[in-house]
């Protein structure tokens, strides 16, 4: 990618792109349909509703039928659109995605905001840390956690262009916009943004902005770090992450979650099997979050542009 | 189709039912025994539906299964109305078969549009077609069958407060009501009483019906036919009983999900003509 900026003019949360998304695939496709858990105004699917309010389904305080509804409003050919926190997208209705969206393989699109840490001041209840892992384990689920508004929005609308199951995570925080506005977006196809030689920084989400805060930080030392953007984790690029390490031969993976299960962990089985390399992941290190803001949380929980550039110099010093 | 060729169809089914479970050494005939009227009626009489599947289903009446365990009577149906052939039917349960335990699009057996077996998911499911048939100014019906047991499920008491505030009229659900669960009777395990009036409170048209009587159930589904369309779904409570038609399977809840043997498996044929030619 050309284009990308490596400083922003303004700050935007990803969630509104999906948003912005949502209303640009309503006026373009009328068989995506949106559903919501009493969370439209947090989910920013309120002009949608506005605009399409027979496509728009408000089921109330009850995310397990929500996940039904979509998977039998699929039977009839619509595209649904379910809405919610993170949360409550994936850990409170694993079974319904299980049996009635993954197993059974419908076109449901679960749009998951307020991911993670970056939640902020609710607390550990509400910051999933867990949900790319439980999501990438379901077979035929594609899992995308894109990293600014822009690419959030492209997203949005590229997902309702490939048929199947689909987790899309977003957040809440306002986090600089640095892709390029209208891009298009490539389903399972990490974008490198800044060539590199000595470590692969592989981000994904919140984290890539601050890895390519890292990525200056390294420059200052004398490191050149690659930064690669893995929006989509499931499929995963292996080739792009594989062309990258075969150059470096030292890994920094780099998300907002638990280190279990997530985009590390993605990387890690891909590495085992074909090119063994010295590897750190940063994330949240087995344990629950609490309340805060998103930046003292990130810089509690380790999971700042600090804390990517020390894990790329701790893995440096294992390079072969 | 007359009253006496529906029972012909119905002892078939019953037949096979019997003969899979028995053939598979376990799976669940109390439940399928129990609910063999509803499936003749259905596929064989009141259904618009055709055996060139479509998973869309425009222009059909659509049918849900959410009590998944009851699959050898939704499998023969399916099977004596040309969805696939009968000989498949011995498949069930078994390695590399289109006729899992429970049933699921998974392996592309035509007929089935969701997989279900973990309660409590298909009344939303059919919720949710029912609402695409709306979009899609459809008029054909949904219908969804569940268990008694099942609505011991949260998901069911969500999707049962969703239906009449959104005014789904063109589906009509079923209870199973048969008072019986894996592990003793429904009174015994997790009562859940009155449930005429927590459907009729939460919004629902609830009627009640013989399940096992063909006439009295085909009265009730074309009942429920007639009162759609009036801003609420339909609930038909449908009074069964497990193991319908083999006098030793009969109201208990032992054969919720054991397989007879080789003598009970005789006993039970003897009980059932076979009218349609076994698999």
């Amino acid at each position: 990618m050309a284009d990308i900026l490596f400083s922003f003019t303004e700050k935007k949360d990803t969630r509104s792109g999906f948003g912005e998304g949502l209303l640009e695939l309503g006026r373009n496709n009328d068989k995506v349909v949106a559903l919501c858990a009493d969370l439209t105004g947090s989910l920013k699917m309120g002009e949608f509703k506005a605009e399409f309010p027979e496509r728009f389904f408000q089921v109330g305080i009850a995310e397990a039928n929500m996940m039904g509804l979509a998977a039998g409003m699929t039977i009839g050919g619509f595209i649904p659109f379910a809405g919610t926190f993170a949360n409550f997208a994936t850990g409170r209705v694993y079974d319904q995605i299980r049996q009635s969206i993954a197993y059974s393989h419908k076109n449901v699109k679960i749009c998951a905001s307020h991911a993670g840490l970056t939640l902020g001041e609710d607390g550990a209840t509400h910051q999933i840390l867990e949900d790319i892992g439980m999501m990438r384990m379901l077979p035929g689920m594609t899992v995308i956690n894109p990293c600014d508004f822009n690419q959030t929005k492209a997203a949005t609308i590229a997902i309702a262009e490939h048929y199947g199951p689909v987790y899309l995570r977003f957040g809440r925080p306002k986090m600089p916009v640095f892709t390029p506005k209208d891009q298009k977006f490539e389903i399972g196809k990490a974008i490198r943004f800044i060539e590199g030689s000595d470590v692969s920084i592989f981000a994904t989400g919140h984290l890539v902005w601050y890895a390519i805060e890292a990525q200056a930080m390294l420059a200052d030392q004398g490191i050149s770090a690659e930064i690669i953007n893995i929006h989509t984790i499931k499929p995963l690029d292996e080739e792009a992450i594989l062309e990258s390490v075969r150059k470096t031969r030292a890994v920094v993976s780099a998300e907002e979650h638990q280190i279990h299960g997530g985009l590390g962990d993605a990387i890690a089985h891909v590495l085992a099997k074909k090119l063994p390399s010295p590897m750190e992941m940063v994330g949240v290190q087995d344990s629950f979050g609490e309340s805060g803001t998103p930046e003292e949380l990130m810089e509690k929980y380790h999971c700042s542009p600090k804390d990517i550039a020390q894990a790329a110099i701790e893995v440096l010093k294992r390079k072969v | 189709m007359n009253t006496p060729e529906l029972q012909n169809i119905a002892s078939q089914i019953r037949r096979d039912i019997v003969r899979m479970v028995h053939g598979a050494g376990n799976g669940h005939p109390g439940g399928a025994l129990g609910c063999t009227e509803l499936f003749t009626l259905l596929y064989f009489k009141l259904m618009k539906h055709s055996p060139e599947f479509t998973m869309n289903g425009l222009g059909e009446d659509l049918f849900f299964l959410s009590n998944g365990h009851i699959s050898a009577v939704w499998y023969s149906s399916l099977a004596r109305s040309g969805y696939f052939p009968i000989t498949e039917l011995q498949s069930h349960r078994k390695i590399n078969s289109r006729l899992q335990g429970h049933p699921t699009t998974h392996e592309g057996l035509p007929g089935i549009r969701v997989a279900s077996g973990s309660l409590g998911q298909g009344l939303s499911v059919s919720i949710g077609a029912a609402l695409a048939k709306k979009l899609n100014k459809d008029p054909r019906w949904v219908y969804v069958l569940m268990g008694d047991g099942e609505l011991q499920e949260g998901q069911i008491w969500e999707a049962a407060m969703f239906a009449p505030h959104n005014q789904v009229d063109n589906l009509i659900a079923f209870v199973d009501y048969n008072g019986q669960q894996i592990d003793g009777s429904t009174l015994e395990v997790l009562e859940n009483p009155n449930l005429d009036k927590k459907f009729e409170y939460f919004g629902w048209e609830v009627l009640q019906c013989n399940g096992n009587d063909l006439e009295e159930l085909e009265a009730c589904i074309l009942k429920a036919q007639s009162l759609s369309g009036n801003k609420k779904p339909i609930m038909i409570l449908m009074h069964t009983q497990m193991g319908y038609g083999v006098d030793f399977m009969m109201g208990s809840h032992h054969w919720h999900g054991v397989a007879p043997d080789d003598a009970q498996a005789q006993k039970a044929l003897a009980q059932l003509p076979e009218t349609l030619g076994d698999f």
